[in-house]
């Protein structure tokens, strides 16, 4: 079990280090001068040849590589071009918001769609799966930020409920927090719920077909007894598969989301380092939403053996 | 069934191939499909025939006819340059659709190609799936930002960009298809009457990738287009010069209070363009996979 488990890690570290090469790799690839697009319309040579130097471009490719994976372990994302903060200060400073309206939405997003998913495939057929599935459907396909913006304009704008924008301090008080929170957790929580219920009703319909269950109907246990105890969680692996795989929806969404409802987070960071071509910001990022979606997705590979103890590590 | 056999002779009287049988009878029972290609239909024409539907200029500019409500004469009313939101939001049509066809079909391409080859030769997998692995653990709109952020704004680029990110996802549909295919017995028996590797694939292996193939397109065309109106809102997608619908959203992000008509239209537009994609592909992936059909 431990050697399956070690195995399990080593293969995560293989793949992360194939995310740092690729992110490392792609301001080589990229055809063109990076310097001159990162530098902008109005830069001047020595500009250009500022940022060479900084980003390393005049150097051989592995000399470079090495160097920056070394000061990666070191947890040295670099320095940002436009503020030259180390990358690492400036994300950590933008850590709060990301992680409160992430985990709020991953939190409520889970509570509200396995309920809907199980009652979904329990009444299979009925007008109440018809309109889970064809809210999961509208959930696809509408974007994030227009669902956004639709919030915006019916709870914050007429009827002035809550903010329109910004973010509240957890320190500065529970309930402003939370009530920065309700309307980006909802606009960014929609999709991954659409995912998250369809997901949970495909599997319970699967295990709802199995002869166990007919055989716990059977030896008379109450209908919520099998949906829960029997159904449930023999039904959980798809589902947590999806909710881990879901993350990166929550992650590209978060920057959306941070972006029309002004918080202060990584993702109004990435934004505004786009917009400034602050390529080192954008690696440090991407590697470290990486690295969350991958660490994320070992610990549902590790959970299955709680869900289904005949799969061991 | 006997019904199914019975039924059988007529269809080919008709001369009408299983696949399309099943097509037409999943439509009829999810008539949301048809609802789904006819909203498609209607963009597409839209896109292609936006000069003549009443529309200007989308990039002629009004300064005096600034931030007018919708009314007679500009029916989704005019931005904050004065330019006509109803013109600009049917002109993006054209930038949704294009981005949303081009990446799905060249990532299936792609895919295709990339995923047939290393599902038939090993040692090639083991390397380009520790690749494609990696490349899948960077949110999809994350690479195609980190992409976008390193060339110029333009829409060949969102393409590429977008295909890229795209393509880990179909490349792993086509390996796993391909190496439950490859152990059937006809590909066997095949092999063993000395059919060589390239015919193999085009005539054993393909045809039976061809349907999952197109229904996992549809979902790449949907999730295209969304990503395409992300980049375009965050600043990393097509140039401004290009009307698209996530373009106009990002220009009137400051104006949502005042102008909520910029945001309102192109939204929707852009929602159910995607909604159409989307309810097409599940019709086919019903009328091609019935076993999924019954659960999902």
């Amino acid at each position: 079990m431990t050697a399956r488990i070690v195995r399990r890690l080593f293969a995560t570290v293989a793949v992360m280090a194939v995310v740092a090469f690729v992110v490392f790799s792609l301001l080589y690839l990229t055809p063109g001068d990076p310097a001159a697009v990162i530098a902008g319309d109005i830069a001047t040579d020595e500009d250009i040849r500022r940022i060479h130097e900084r980003l390393g471009l005049d150097e051989p490719f592995l000399v470079r590589f090495g160097g920056w994976l070394w000061a990666l372990l070191h947890g040295d994302l670099g320095t940002s071009i436009f503020t030259n903060l180390p990358v690492t200060q400036l994300i950590a400073q933008r850590v709060e918001p990301t992680v409160s309206l992430t985990l709020s939405t991953l939190v409520v997003a889970i509570l509200i769609a396995v309920p809907l998913g199980v009652l979904a495939a329990a009444k299979a057929g009925t007008w109440l799966d018809r309109t889970v599935m064809s809210f999961s459907v509208l959930g696809f396909s509408v974007p994030v930020f227009v669902i956004a913006y639709a919030l915006i304009l019916s709870f914050a704008v007429e009827l002035d409920w809550l903010p329109v924008q910004g973010y509240s301090n957890l320190h500065d008080g529970l309930w402003e927090w939370l009530r920065h929170l309700i309307l980006p957790s909802i606009a960014l929580g929609t999709v991954y719920v659409a995912l998250i219920a369809r997901m949970t009703r495909a599997s319970m319909l699967d295990v709802l077909a199995q002869d166990y269950i007919r055989t716990a109907s059977a030896k008379g246990l109450a209908p919520n007894q099998v949906l829960i105890r029997h159904a449930l969680k023999n039904a959980a692996i798809p589902v947590i598969t999806i909710i881990g795989m879901g993350v990166a929806l929550l992650i590209s969404g978060a920057i959306v989301t941070e972006t029309v409802f002004a918080l202060p987070g990584i993702g109004r960071l990435t934004v505004d380092a786009i917009l400034r071509r602050d390529y080192p910001i954008i690696q440090g990022v991407i590697l470290i939403f990486s690295a969350v979606y991958v660490l994320v997705n070992l610990a549902v590979d590790l959970s299955y053996v709680f869900f289904d103890p005949r799969i061991r590590y | 069934m006997d019904t199914t056999t019975l039924a059988a002779p007529i269809a080919t009287a008709e001369s009408v191939s299983p696949t399309w049988r099943r097509f037409r009878e999943a439509f009829r029972r999810h008539p949301t499909a048809l609802i789904g290609g006819a909203i498609l239909i209607v963009m597409i024409a839209m896109a292609i025939f936006a000069p003549w539907l009443h529309t200007i200029d989308p990039q002629q500019v009004f300064p005096i006819k600034r931030l007018r409500p919708p009314s007679a004469t500009s029916w989704f009313g005019t931005d904050m340059l004065g330019r006509d939101v109803y013109s600009r939001a049917i002109y993006g049509a054209r930038v949704s659709l294009v981005v949303g066809l081009a990446v799905a079909l060249l990532s299936t391409l792609l895919g295709l190609a990339i995923g047939l080859v290393t599902g038939y030769l090993r040692q090639l997998d083991a390397v380009v799936m520790r690749i494609m692995d990696g490349l899948m653990s960077i949110p999809s709109v994350l690479l195609a930002i980190a992409l976008m952020a390193l060339t110029k704004a333009s829409m060949g680029n969102v393409i590429v960009a977008i295909t890229l990110a795209e393509v880990p996802r179909v490349v792993r549909l086509v390996r796993s298809l391909v190496l439950t295919l490859r152990e059937q017995p006809y590909v066997e028996a095949a092999i063993a009457s000395g059919t060589t590797l390239p015919l193999i694939l085009v005539r054993h292996i393909l045809p039976n990738i061809v349907a999952p193939l197109l229904v996992q397109g549809t979902y790449v065309c949907g999730s295209a287009m969304i990503t395409e109106a992300i980049l375009s809102f965050i600043g990393a997608g097509t140039p401004p010069n290009i009307p698209s619908w996530g373009n106009i959203m990002a220009e009137s992000r400051s104006l949502v209070q005042i102008a909520s008509y910029l945001i309102i239209f192109p939204g929707i537009c852009l929602s159910l363009t995607v909604l159409a994609v989307n309810l097409l592909g599940d019709g086919m992936r019903d009328a091609l996979d019935p076993r999924l059909a019954r659960r999902m």
